[in-house]
């Protein structure tokens, strides 16, 4: 496979690819150059060359003796070995640079068809060769596919034929050899895992809080003296300066008091648009009418919840999901119902 | 030389259905080098691993007249000398490292009793997938 940096991009209207397909169908049935003539006649050492690197032992192809004692009667060239009587050898392709067949692989190449597999190789044999037969090939394209699509790319089969004849000028076999155009298609991006989110920081004020999440409870802070409920946690009460506390469990509903959605910049931690919800925490039943109790906000994200269904007011569940092995954050899901308090 | 014609298996011993003993090629440098120079392909991705590198390759393939010719083997081998054999068409796939190996398998899928002609579906396979799908049709006696 040849792989050449495609910079041209393949045309993507149905118009523009029809118009392509149309101009590489002129080429169909047109004969690739003269006729090639094979620089060897079929000959016995070259076939023993062959038979013996693929260490095939069929005697019809070495034993003169045995070979004249089989249908075939006498020495005769490995069927498959049709091709290499016209090979170019190392002195590589002889053709002109301005056939048929290279217009083309140009046009194809111009359109970004750059990389070449081949796919497909039919020979079909008429009779086996022997020793003295001489060859003449000749070439003729003979089909190319519209676009198709397959684990290496996007491109264009495209068929020959060539045909073998004798001496006699009869053919005595085929081959039909299909390669595969195509533009290589994009590396995907190496799926790289999302990073996990990043930590909150945890400090000796609020380690429990995260704790009491890791548990399953959403929590507030309350003094241990004057009862004030406050959130977020801190180590002394703004009222009267104590500092002993209480842990406080809270409702796992809510309503939205604000919100904002992130676009930019974007963190590879999270999806985007991500809408972040400033949450009006329901009182808690232990510390009723305590001072505090029903100004409990807390900063999360949502989850589940289509954008639309963002506005202030708007009731929400609140859930405690793992967002790494171990940390566990609160989400606000929102009220599908669209109730407001 | 030797001088005992191997038997040749007759069209009426054949059956749809008959699986054709395994062939396990070990795909060594020397192999896809000789094959490819005997059939007169020199192209540098067949024997050349510094250049096959450069071209994206991550060594030298076996050539596509290497494979048709092991597909044709593979079927003359089973079915001995008086066999003739009138298509080798074959689907190319992973291709042949050296240092793999192919396994080629094969069976009878089909038989022409007016040209005594027997199809051969012949599957050879390497440690990255199928090499080749090939369909080989030989006569018989």
């Amino acid at each position: 496979m040849t792989n050449t940096s495609p910079a041209i991009i393949v045309d993507s209207t149905p118009e523009a690819k029809a118009a392509f397909f149309a101009e590489l169908q002129t080429y169909v049935g047109l004969e690739i150059g003269e006729p090639t003539p094979g620089p060897d006649e079929v000959n016995a050492p070259m076939i023993r060359h062959l038979v013996e690197a693929v260490g095939d032992r069929n005697p019809i192809y070495t034993n003169p003796e045995l070979a004249a004692r089989t249908i075939h009667g006498g020495i005769v060239a490995p069927p498959t070995m049709l091709q290499a009587w016209v090979m170019h050898g190392i002195d590589g392709p002889q053709r002109g640079g301005d056939g048929p067949y290279e217009k083309m692989n140009e046009l194809l190449f111009s359109r970004g068809f750059t990389s070449v597999v081949g796919t497909n190789s039919e020979q079909t044999y008429k009779r086996y060769l022997r020793p003295g037969d001489r060859l003449t090939m000749r070439t003729v394209i003979d089909s190319i596919s519209d676009e198709k699509t397959t684990g290496l790319g996007t491109g264009h089969f495209v068929s020959t034929r060539q045909d073998y004849y004798d001496a006699d000028d009869q053919l005595v076999g085929s081959m039909l050899f299909r390669i595969f155009r195509f533009q290589p298609k994009a590396k995907a991006p190496a799926a790289k895992p999302k990073p996990p989110r990043p930590r909150p920081a945890t400090t000796h004020d609020n380690q429990w809080w995260f704790d009491e999440l890791n548990e399953g409870r959403l929590c507030a802070q309350a003094c241990a003296d004057c009862g004030r409920v406050r959130f977020p946690t801190g180590p002394l009460c703004p009222s009267c300066h104590s500092r002993s506390y209480d842990k406080v469990e809270m409702p796992m509903s809510g309503t939205i008091h604000s919100f904002v959605v992130a676009h930019y910049p974007q963190v590879p931690s999270f999806d985007y648009p991500l809408p972040i919800v400033l949450v009006d925490i329901d009182p808690s039943a232990s510390h009723a009418g305590k001072t505090g109790n029903d100004k409990v906000r807390m900063i999360m994200n949502t989850a589940d919840s289509p954008e639309s269904a963002l506005a202030v007011g708007a009731r929400v569940r609140i859930e405690i999901r793992a967002t790494d092995p171990d940390m566990k954050l609160p989400f606000a899901i929102i009220d599908s119902t669209g109730a407001t308090s | 030389m030797t001088s005992t014609l191997p038997d040749t298996r007759s069209y009426a011993s054949v059956s749809v259905g008959d699986e054709i003993a395994p062939f396990e090629l070990p795909l060594t440098r020397t192999l896809i080098v000789s094959t490819a120079i005997a059939t007169r392909d020199y192209q540098v991705v067949h024997h050349d691993p510094s250049i096959a590198a450069e071209r994206g390759s991550k060594d030298i393939i076996m050539n596509i007249l290497t494979s048709n010719a092991f597909a044709g083997r593979f079927v003359t081998d089973w079915a001995g000398p008086n066999s003739f054999i009138s298509s080798v068409k074959i689907r190319l796939g992973a291709p042949n490292y050296p240092g793999d190996t192919m396994t080629v398998t094969g069976s009878v899928t089909a038989k022409d009793d007016a040209t005594r002609t027997v199809t051969v579906a012949v599957k050879g396979s390497n440690s990255m997938g199928d090499h080749m799908n090939a369909t080989v049709e030989v006569v018989l006696p």
